[in-house]
């Protein structure tokens, strides 16, 4: 790899100037910038950094949703030498604090009054910060500070700069090493604070090379970037697979209209964690559920044809003609409209990735005639490790390795890989470094898995969540959680057992899905906290779970479970920005209820912290049921320790 | 909301609108009495008082609604005193109802579309047509609503219809019709009425924003006394149809008259109390 970002960039407005490289949904109507025209807003951006005295390693933050010139401000630093530090939009002025210290922040690019008022909030805390520039001015007019300063202004100053400076911005670029650090990423990280993954340009690069060999990527293509900028898949494919490939980024009007806004553009490729494709399986039977009584039988027929054939095509057969004739009626009357209906419709691949999804979600996309395949990596190997080729996309495993990666499965069963991609080292945090390495230099991925017979990669899950149940059953949390967040009623759910002798679950109900269910049975309702505690709603979700038990194996069975009053919450530190759960502490902070479990008894009292958006925090008491599952329960006799 | 969130009153602090020794009477109720008010460009005042003081009178007659029995308004140098709601409106003085008035079959964008139609030129014909200056006015007035559709963050209601929509939503609409008027002067009638904490601060903001971003001079009548103290730069107080104070927030919630009128005389209350 001997290129880098800027230089890519510099290469696409010479060789697809007028070619469009990145459109924006703007007061209605997608506006496009061609690659020349983005060209030269990065660099008027890098010249007013620049005039700012900005300089090689230095760090700019970019904080906001995704907006083109968020991502310019990214490549902007890099032109000058300098590390992009894009963090989550929702982050609360705690976690800011850590990352923006920690990371030495000189410059923050932020995306409005928001973002700007969380900055400044905290700027006496940020001693390296000296300049915080916004994008859009909105509310901004009347803050008299000398650091703060628009982007266009900054531009401004950047053309000046260039016109005193001619051919600096050109040199800078030219000294730009693909070694040198491009970005840094802060893991959300399951455990403890987050941690800054160091990739140099050769790393991203690597990564998305790799990508481009192992899937088609057309510089046609168009990719909707509606994923947090800090996490690592949408850099990995809305900055650097596209400065790569040169297709069509795609940034969405605001956050709520995504779903209208991949509707309408109908991109050709993407990528969305499990989360998203959950939420679109329960909006989508919502709204099948709404609709009129044949439609919804068309539906049901159709859907439950389409995955039998899914599962005949998975094992190697062939359907019938019969069935080959009512899949071509179902792509007429159901699958094809639906796909239209989710902005699907011209995608030729989709990935999920950052989380196990489901394998009842992953069949009914792949049925419904979706491309939709697993990808694994983890932001310390720049995002991409293995990803599934088509034709042998599977629920079970993720893969095989992409080209130039290397991987081993140790003694203990961890996952562990080694490539040009693997990460330059935890920013400031030798230990952790060394820690995440071995001695002859692979990186330890915390993922226990094995190979498979066709050398696809299986993950089980983090191996330090892998436990046993009392009676040495393997007890596998995120399996258990995937099989119940199938059930369009559950958002969310934590399994126990390691070291016990059955499952329990911790179940956080999806408010939008039930609430529909309580308006057609006439159950009145008046919070999430009242709705969950309903006796109806808890016989409904025990009916769930017990769908759910018949495909677990008889061990593994979830015996009780709890409906939460609250969802899960990033700013609770329940779950990570990437919605991925941080079990140990929900272990920790809900210790009552994981004793209620085991000790027998039928309710637990429950005083429960939350912290609210603007960082106040407040306690919830409340007094909550802990149902059985009958037919599971029995079997288990005096639990080891009662 | 801290100090550097007051209205930005222009250095020019030419008078905008004048309004002198109005009165209004139905039978023999004296809605308004001889009330005078002079508005400077780029103001924020504020109207208040108890039920039945006169405010939405006073409105009303500065809108065209109502025909002063008595007095004169003048608008920058016009004499508008009972001038037709829709040529009030084309001078360019806008307002929202106390009682929302949408149309509630039509998508939040047409409702603010609408706002437009005082500066539209083309005929029935032309339209019909869609060909020329009828499609290129179109052009123009859309680019000018989606400018206030994200300025009042509406963008993924934009093709809902305004009836399925919550209250504070509904009123958020409502202001974007008038502003879509383009006006100079913002009549706003109870526009957080009936709203929670939430969508009151929202609506604080942009009526702050419209003022300082646009200049736009606004006139309020509101109930929250938290918001009016907060956001306005000049306070009249109005009772039983007269105009009892005038001042800065500070100053009108000192003023005894002020005091007298929403909470009764020492006395009045004692009876009250009996």
């Amino acid at each position: 790899m001997t290129t880098t970002l800027p230089r890519l960039l510099r290469r696409n407005a010479l060789t697809m100037a007028e070619r469009s490289a990145i459109r924006e949904k703007k007061r209605g109507i997608w506006q496009t910038f061609t690659w020349s025209r983005y060209n030269r807003e990065v660099r008027d951006f890098a010249s007013g950094l620049a005039a700012h005295g900005f300089q090689r390693g230095d760090l700019l933050a970019v904080a906001g949703d995704n907006r083109p010139r968020l991502y310019w401000a990214q490549l902007a630093a890099q032109c000058l030498g300098g590390v992009a530090v894009p963090v989550y939009q929702d982050s609360i002025a705690l976690e800011l604090v850590y990352v923006l210290d920690h990371a030495e922040v000189s410059v923050v690019v932020a995306e409005d009054q928001e973002q700007v008022d969380k900055i400044l909030a905290i700027k006496a805390q940020l001693p390296h910060l000296n300049l915080v520039i916004f994008d859009d001015p909105r509310g901004l007019q009347h803050y008299d500070l000398p650091f703060l300063k628009s982007f266009d202004a900054v531009q401004t100053a950047g053309r000046d700069f260039d016109e005193a400076h001619a051919g600096y911005l050109e040199a800078e670029i030219d000294k730009g090493a693909p070694d040198d650090l491009a970005l840094l990423n802060y893991t959300s990280g399951t455990t403890g604070y987050p941690k800054g993954v160091m990739l140099s340009h050769a790393n991203l690069l690597c990564a998305a090379e790799a990508f481009a060999k192992a899937e088609e990527v057309r510089p046609s293509d168009d990719l909707l970037c509606y994923l947090p900028m800090a996490w690592i898949g949408d850099s990995l494919l809305s900055l650097v697979l596209h400065l790569l490939v040169g297709f069509t980024a795609n940034c969405p009007e605001r956050p709520d209209t995504v779903q209208r806004d991949l509707r309408e553009l109908g991109p050709t490729v993407g990528i969305a964690p499990p989360r998203i494709w959950e939420n679109m399986l329960t909006s989508l039977r919502v709204r099948t559920a709404d609709s009129t009584p044949l439609k919804r039988r068309l539906f049901d027929f159709f859907q439950r044809l389409a995955e039998r054939g899914e599962l005949l095509k998975a094992d190697g057969k062939r359907p019938g003609l019969g069935m080959r004739l009512g899949l071509a009626l179902g792509e007429f009357l159901v699958y094809g409209p639906v796909r239209d209906q989710l902005g699907l419709r011209r995608a030729r691949w989709f990935y999920t990735g950052g989380a196990p999804l489901g394998p009842e979600t992953f069949r009914f996309f792949r049925s419904l005639g979706v491309n939709l395949k697993q990808v694994w990596g983890a932001t310390e190997l720049s995002g991409l490790a293995s990803l599934q080729p088509d034709g042998e996309a599977n629920p079970d495993t993720v893969g095989p390795v992409v080209a130039g990666t290397e991987l081993r499965i140790s003694e203990d069963g961890e996952v562990q890989i080694r490539s040009p991609a693997v990460f330059r080292g935890y920013y400031k945090q030798l230990k952790a470094t060394r820690d995440a390495l071995t001695d002859d230099g692979w990186y330890r991925t915390g993922d226990s898995g094995y190979i498979d017979e066709r050398g696809h990669l299986i993950v089980i899950d983090r191996a330090k969540d892998v436990g046993k149940l009392g009676d040495g059953t393997l007890f596998a949390p995120q399996f258990i959680e995937n099989k119940l967040k199938f059930s369009p009623f559950i958002a969310e759910a934590v399994a126990f057992g390691d070291a016990r002798p059955f499952v329990a679950a911790m179940i956080a109900i999806d408010l939008g899905t039930l609430g529909n269910w309580a308006e057609r049975h006439n159950l009145a309702y008046t919070s999430f906290q009242d709705l969950s505690a309903k006796p109806e709603v808890r016989g409904l979700i025990g009916e769930e779970i017990r769908k759910c038990n018949a495909s677990l194996p008889s061990g593994s069975r979830i015996g009780r479970f709890l409906l939460l009053n609250k969802e899960f919450d990033a700013d609770d530190n329940e779950i990570t920005r990437t919605r991925k759960i941080r079990r140990r502490f929900v272990a920790e902070k809900y210790a009552p209820v994981v004793e209620a479990f085991y000790s027998g008894t039928h309710q637990v009292d429950l005083a429960t912290d939350i912290t609210y958006e603007d960082g106040r925090k407040a306690t919830l008491n409340s007094t909550i049921a802990i149902d059985d599952v009958e037919e599971v329960r029995q079997p288990v006799q005096e639990p080891a320790y009662a | 909301m801290s100090d550097n969130v007051k209205g930005a009153r222009g250095a020019a602090s030419e008078t905008q609108l004048s309004i002198s020794d109005v009165s209004k009477h139905f039978g023999g109720v004296r809605a308004v009495e001889s009330v005078t008010l002079s508005v400077t460009r780029g103001d924020l005042v504020s109207i208040i008082g108890p039920n039945g003081a006169g405010k939405t009178s006073l409105l009303n007659m500065i809108s065209g609604f109502y025909r002063p029995d008595a007095g004169s308004i003048v608008f920058e140098g016009n004499d508008i005193t009972g001038t037709r709601p829709s040529q009030v409106a084309a001078l360019g003085i806008a307002r929202t109802f106390q009682n929302i008035a949408l149309f509630s079959g039509m998508t939040v964008l047409d409702n603010i579309m609408l706002g437009r139609h005082v500066r539209m030129k083309a005929g029935v014909l032309s339209s019909f047509v869609y060909w020329g200056l009828a499609q290129r006015e179109e052009v123009a007035h859309r680019a000018r609503v989606e400018e206030l559709i994200e300025f009042l963050e509406l963008e993924d209601l934009r093709k809902q219809p305004t009836s399925g929509l919550a209250y504070g939503l509904r009123k958020r609409v409502e202001l974007g019709r008038a502003l879509a008027l383009d006006p100079k002067v913002l009549l706003l009638d109870e526009p957080m009425g009936g709203m929670n904490q939430e969508e009151k601060e929202d609506m604080a903001r942009f009526i702050l924003d419209v003022n300082r971003q646009w200049g736009t001079t606004v006139i309020l009548i509101e109930h929250d006394m938290a918001v009016v103290m907060d956001i306005s730069e000049r306070v009249v107080v109005l009772d039983r149809g007269r105009k009892i104070a005038e001042g800065s927030p500070d100053e009108v919630q000192r003023d005894p008259d002020v005091i007298r009128a929403y909470l009764g005389t020492a006395e009045e209350r004692r009876e009250a109390a009996e």
